[in-house]
């Protein structure tokens, strides 16, 4: 369902290019659970900012359901990755000021749906992620744990096919880390999405059913993990 | 996308910074009330100033002394004095035809009015008996002046209600008697007040005309060998005859001062409408001069929105972002900050014309000046604020709609 065939992405830094990305090539298919990990600079922000579609690669093929997105406008992107994928921050990312529901609702505004059937969709997924009791709470109202999980509930409640998260635990404490990466594993199980973690973590990757290493641009490995650990598990180092 | 739910964004926004928002429209505030507040003081003044000529006598021509004035004073033209003559007025009353309600002629200066103690200086109108029906006088107390003072030369006197105040304060002034210029007149009759207005009767003492030339004005109203006259005033029974009589007098007193047909006129016939349309200049000239102003300064007040929409961009890079992450499209993002941006103006046109009609209103009660609001001025107002808004939005938004939004995402 991704393909991804020699992506490069080069950024014009002054005089030099840089090769943010050089000619990665992989599939991800339909309900894996894969993290893409490297250290920072590895190039793994990039590929993620175009495996979301929130940009697009310099040179290169991708396909997202067997349609091409490499060559689709500003308008068009927009619209896929409000229909076809789910972000979640480091940063959480909620609007202030504003309500869990509220902020769950956006994507749904951006979409088009009607205003009744947004809240109750707000609603069921706020209850996914155990925040049904939480609706009219601020951002400021909530812990950081409870903010990612409305990131979250935001990022599930268009049914989108990919979930992607960017460093969804690096601002948590390891408790709180265990419970979102619980939450993943749970929506995964339960729906079949695709969800794509992106961290420099090897314990958070170790997670995940797949592991794909990233290093100056280019894939340099990429594995199959058995054995994911299950989340709340007593950690281990590998 | 609704535009409600842009209205509730921009809402929502404008909320988080109270203060920031109120200072951001107080330059539109400011130039919508100055231009609410200019044009319905100035729409006032014009009212006022058409009513109070109007209130002079209805289809009035009034025939004076001069050269219309074609160059300019001192260059080079020689400016001989001109005067208007008692038979002028005699040529006129003889041969105009039409339909007419009175011609009468008037001699006009200023003298000495004395009684008991009170003693002070006044204009006097030497005039005939037609003249009361021509410039729509009421008279309150006693009689005007009649053809029969004027052919037995008596020495009574009509006086406007503010010079008889303050010669006479309370005291009954029928019967009494003024001293002008040392010449000794019986009040015979009181004028109407009629406020302050273009030739208001209200400063002046009527004596009948032939006394004036016999015992009051002397030789300063003799030139030529003639009497001389201030103004001869043409009643017109009908205001479609206006333009008519007014050829007509024009082409008799041509004649009358045996003039070449190249020379210019020695004399000036006006209607009220020429004064009005006068007056009216001005006014509309004043009135565009101080919207001018208070364009520029909304002016102003937009580019004072425009910078605190750059600064609020800027500000909002992250939720930018966060915004194009879950589907808002480039048009989507432009149009939340340019109603952003528009709700402000707008408000700040609502708050500018509620503070504009406010102070013509106080204007009004403090009886400065009768301010008339119309609604034109107020459309006028509100249209111009909603233009700002636009005009100056859409730079700020396009900046919103064009981020990248990965570079937003990451923005510190």
């Amino acid at each position: 369902m991704i393909h991804a065939e020699g992506l490069t992405k080069v950024y014009q830094m002054g005089d030099n290019e840089v090769r943010a990305l050089d000619g990665a090539s992989f599939t991800i298919n339909k309900g894996e659970m894969i993290a893409i990990m490297g250290p920072s600079g590895s190039g793994k922000s990039t590929l993620m900012s175009i495996i979301g579609c929130l940009d697009v690669p310099s040179s290169g093929k991708y396909s997202l359901d067997g349609a091409s997105v490499e060559m689709l406008d500003e308008t068009k992107l927009a619209e896929v990755r409000g229909r076809k994928i789910g972000f979640v921050f480091q940063q959480f990312n909620l609007l202030a000021r504003t309500s869990a529901l509220e902020n769950v609702m956006l994507p749904l505004t951006y979409a088009g749906y009607s205003g009744r059937e947004r809240e109750d969709r707000a609603r069921k997924a706020l209850e996914r992620v155990g925040l049904g009791d939480r609706t009219h709470h601020a951002p400021n109202e909530l812990s950081g744990g409870q903010q990612q999980r409305v990131a979250i509930a935001r990022a599930i409640v268009n049914e989108p096919n990919i979930l992607l998260a960017d460093e969804p635990t690096g601002a948590l404490d390891s408790k709180t880390g265990v419970e979102i990466m619980d939450l993943f594993q749970r929506l995964h199980k339960e729906n079949g999405q695709t969800v794509i973690l992106v961290t420099h973590d090897s314990y958070v990757a170790r997670h995940t059913g797949r592991i794909i290493k990233l290093s100056d641009g280019q894939i340099v490995s990429d594995e199959v993990n058995p054995n994911p650990i299950k989340a709340g598990t007593a950690r281990t180092e590998e | 996308m609704l535009f409600s739910e842009n209205f509730k964004i921009a809402l929502r926004a404008l909320r988080a910074n109270k203060m920031r928002s109120g200072l951001t429209i107080l330059g539109i505030v400011i130039g919508v009330a100055t231009v609410v507040a200019l044009l319905s003081i100035g729409n006032g003044a014009t009212a006022s100033i058409t009513e109070s000529i109007q209130s002079g006598g209805s289809n009035l021509l009034t025939i004076s002394p001069g050269r219309q004035q074609t160059a300019m004073p001192g260059m080079g033209q020689s400016q001989t004095a001109s005067y208007l003559y008692f038979s002028d007025y005699e040529l006129l009353s003889r041969t105009l035809t039409g339909d007419i309600t009175s011609i009468v002629p008037l001699y006009q200066s200023n003298y000495t009015a004395k009684f008991g103690d009170e003693s002070f200086t006044t204009p006097v109108s030497g005039v005939m008996e037609g003249h009361a029906q021509a410039r729509s006088f009421t008279i309150t107390d006693g009689r005007f002046i009649t053809d029969g003072d004027n052919k037995s030369l008596s020495r009574v006197a009509v006086l406007g209600s503010t010079v008889a105040k303050d010669l006479f304060g309370t005291l009954p002034p029928i019967g009494q008697t003024v001293s002008i210029n040392g010449v000794k007149f019986e009040v015979v009759g009181l004028l109407e007040e009629e406020g302050a207005s273009i030739g208001s009767p209200d400063e002046i003492i009527y004596v009948p005309l032939e006394t004036g030339y016999s015992k009051l004005f002397g030789d300063t109203a003799n030139r030529n060998g003639k009497k001389t006259v201030n103004s001869i005033l043409v009643s017109v029974t009908s205001s479609d005859d206006m333009d008519a009589v007014s050829a007509q007098a024009e082409y008799i007193l041509r004649r009358g001062h045996e003039l070449k047909p190249s020379e210019e006129i020695d004399f000036n016939i006006m209607s009220q409408a020429d004064t009005l349309e006068t007056l009216n200049t001005v006014t509309q000239t004043l009135t565009i001069f101080l919207g001018a102003i208070a364009a520029i300064s909304l002016l102003v007040g937009g580019i004072g929105i425009m910078n605190i929409m750059l600064v609020s961009v800027t500000e909002r890079t992250k939720e930018i972002g966060l915004r194009k992450a879950v589907g808002a499209t480039k048009n989507q993002i432009l149009t939340q900050f340019l109603i952003e941006t528009v709700t402000l103006s707008l408000l700040g046109g609502l708050v500018g014309i509620l503070l504009g009609v406010g102070i013509a209103g106080f204007f009004s009660v403090m009886g400065l000046i009768n301010s008339v609001i119309t609604v034109d001025s107020i459309l006028l107002a509100f249209f111009f604020a909603l233009a700002i808004g636009i005009f100056f939005g859409i730079y700020p938004a396009f900046r919103a709609a064009t981020l990248h939004p990965m570079v937003a995402l990451r923005y510190e």
